[in-house]
């Protein structure tokens, strides 16, 4: 286990406007989840991934549509970074007969396998084994896939984290475990609910390497997923990432984040912003300039607004819809 | 005669079978070949599974496909449903269906929900054959029947076979099924011989048995107690009682029709349950005829199962525990008022 530096060097330009354009999308439409939960405009309850961006895009940015990933109820923004069409995520948001899963899923079970997007998990710790039975796919049939499992700081306690771990390790899957340690599972701070000071360091019962990143830090995150990819796609088993981040907003959208201190809440929508930060390295690296990252965010914008009003203006399903799916002999 | 075999060897014939068609099928559990990475083994096996079921399949197959899994059902259950919605057709031993507390979330929240959840864009073909019954004398935590726990869950189909014929051809058909199957296996059952056909047959889930034909009162049975039924049965025959054994082979889906036929016909019911009593899968059954047959019924109907108790240790107890073929006639006798038919 080590802490990662960022190292020094320069993101092709096309790879940099795919990520600079990920992560506005996730920020972009979590922010106008927001809105629309705020409003009553969206059933059920949503948990939005926004101040972690650089996390889901740095990592997916390894990743092409044969590998795929399991995520967490905190999943839309890993969906984009794997390359789930907006429109289809938000209808499915509003549960939408043209929802990614025809509405029968929702936020919280947000998927589309055709992507390699195992679907968001309403079980905390839910994914660990379901990446380890994507992984054994991919080394069994020889594909040369590999399978990143998101999970969130809460998950490391389950007893999934130890099993699925394990058995990645015992087996050599090719998978990665990337932690996204944003500081509190639901209204608990990490450090009452670990007894590891880092989630890194139970690495070492799995014999596996670890590494330690700022998950706000695009390029941190890109650098470690880099290598733990790379590792995997030889055969060399799992590697654990654990990202240090943190959400914008609560647990829940109603949330009131009473558990937060004021100051480290600023200071991480302020000066540790990931999307702010990466375009500064964008800026600095002479990689893209202000205009054109400026007009990505325009197009963003008017594409989460399509997004919303394809939703809106979508029918639900039909009540037979109900039953079908599934099998139902009752 | 016709070849007679085990229903332990049945059940390994099925798996044998669907392994050589199609390389998408592949094993996983603990010990189904055992002795993983001892070098002294080479590539033999140290158990093939704790009660010989898998015996042979990794010799033929290669432990690529048989795989030993640790001690970690959460693990590789739910390994199984993923490797499922990926591309492969897995068939997971979960050895006694007891242990099911240690994985039950990758089956009842992710395998069995997976498809309809994502909209029908996944699907979960994966078989968990496991273990259950009483009268092994392996106390409480080795001897439930938790099929009713299953049958309750939407999304999986659930599969309570009593003979080796049906062993064979449930299995076959289970691991071709693209929702999960959980499998029943009566470990009480795994040497009782009986007529097997060589090759490929499948039965199709959800189609009930009529295991014996008969016109005074319908009993259906589940699992080991349709032995039970027959053995009552033949002996009520003789007392000139003609029962109709009605095994539904499938709790779900669960094959309606020929349970209310046969009502129809005898106007009587009972249904026999090794398991607890309270939402079992015999009170469901009695819940159906009560519904959808109660024009059909005569009589009260009768459930006989265990009683609302763990599974006992004590062979005096255990025995005391199950259905038995005197407890059936007993209750018999009060549903035709004749209790001529308890003299031997």
């Amino acid at each position: 286990m080590s802490m990662a530096q960022t190292q020094n060097h320069e993101l092709s330009k096309s790879q940099a406007q795919w990520m600079y354009q990920k992560a506005v999308e996730i920020r972009k439409f979590e922010n106008r989840v927001h809105d629309l939960f705020s409003e009553g405009r969206l059933p059920g309850f949503v948990h939005l991934y926004a101040g972690e961006e650089a996390v889901a895009v740095g990592v997916c940015a390894h990743l092409d549509e044969n590998d795929s990933i399991t995520s967490t109820h905190r999943g839309h923004g890993h969906c984009i970074a794997k390359g789930c069409e907006l429109d289809g995520m938000m209808a499915e948001l509003f549960g939408k007969a043209t929802g990614l899963c025809k509405g029968k899923g929702g936020s919280m079970h947000i998927a589309d396998v055709s992507k390699g997007m195992l679907g968001a998990n309403g079980i905390v710790g839910g994914g660990f084994p379901l990446a380890c039975g994507s992984a054994l796919t991919a080394k069994i049939k020889q594909t040369g896939a590999v399978t990143v499992c998101f999970f969130g700081d809460g998950a490391n306690n389950e007893g999934t984290f130890h099993e699925g771990i394990n058995l990645a390790a015992i087996w050599q899957l090719p998978v990665v475990f990337v932690a996204e340690n944003n500081g509190y599972a639901e209204a608990t701070p990490f450090h009452y609910a670990s007894s590891c000071t880092n989630i890194a360091d139970r690495a070492a019962a799995y014999n596996i390497p670890s590494v330690i990143v700022n998950g706000k830090d695009m390029i941190a995150v890109y650098d470690a997923a880099k290598e733990a990819v790379e590792r995997a796609r030889r055969g060399e088993g799992p590697t654990l990432i654990e990202c240090r981040t943190y959400r914008n907003y609560g647990h829940f959208e109603g949330d009131q984040q009473k558990y937060k201190a004021e100051e480290e809440r600023r200071n991480h929508l302020n000066e540790q912003d990931a999307i702010t930060m990466f375009r500064s390295y964008l800026l600095d690296a002479n990689v893209m300039n202000e205009s054109e990252m400026d007009n990505i965010d325009q197009q963003v914008e008017e594409a989460v607004e399509k997004a919303i009003m394809f939703a809106e203006q979508s029918p639900y399903p039909s009540e037979d819809d109900l039953y079908t799916d599934v099998y139902v002999s009752y | 005669m016709a070849r007679q075999i085990t229903f332990s060897e049945a059940v390994r014939e099925a798996m044998q079978i669907a392994m050589r068609e199609n390389p998408d099928v592949i094993l996983m559990g603990e010990d189904i070949a055992g002795g993983a990475d001892v070098d002294h083994l080479f590539e033999d096996e140290a158990w093939g599974g704790v009660m010989g079921v898998t015996k042979g399949l990794a010799k033929e197959f290669g432990r690529t496909r048989v795989l030993d899994t640790p001690i970690s059902e959460a693990a590789y259950i739910g390994a199984a449903v993923a490797a499922g919605a990926t591309a492969l057709r897995p068939i997971a031993e979960l050895m006694f269906n007891d242990f099911i507390g240690c994985c039950l979330d990758q089956v009842m929240n992710q395998g069995a929900k997976l498809r309809y959840m994502f909209g029908g864009k996944a699907q979960v073909p994966i078989t968990i054959r496991t273990m259950h019954g009483a009268g092994y004398r392996s106390a409480a935590q080795h001897s439930q029947s938790l099929y009713a726990m299953f049958t309750h869950i939407p999304g999986i189909k659930v599969v309570v076979p009593a003979t080796p014929y049906d062993a064979k051809g449930l299995l076959l058909a289970s691991i071709e099924d693209n929702d999960p199957v959980i499998f029943f296996e009566d470990k009480t059952l795994y040497n009782m011989r009986g007529e097997v056909p060589e090759g490929k047959y499948t039965i199709p889930l959800g189609q009930a048995d009529i295991k014996r034909a008969g016109n005074d009162i319908t009993i259906v049975a589940i699992g080991k107690q349709v032995h039970t039924a027959m053995e009552a049965a033949e002996q009520l025959s003789r007392r000139g009682v003609e029962v109709e054994v009605v095994d539904p082979r499938s709790l779900s889906p669960l094959d309606e029709d020929t349970i209310l036929d046969s009502v129809a016909k005898t106007s009587r019911l009972i249904v026999i349950d090794e398991a607890n009593p309270r939402c079992s899968a015999a009170t469901d059954i009695s819940a159906l005829v009560a519904d959808k047959g109660f024009d059909l019924l005569d009589a009260p109907i009768k459930m006989i199962t265990g009683p609302h108790t763990p599974v006992p240790f004590s062979p005096v107890l255990e025995d005391a525990y199950l259905p038995n073929s005197q407890k059936v006639i007993k209750v018999v006798s009060e549903l035709i008022g004749d209790e001529s038919i308890l003299a031997v």
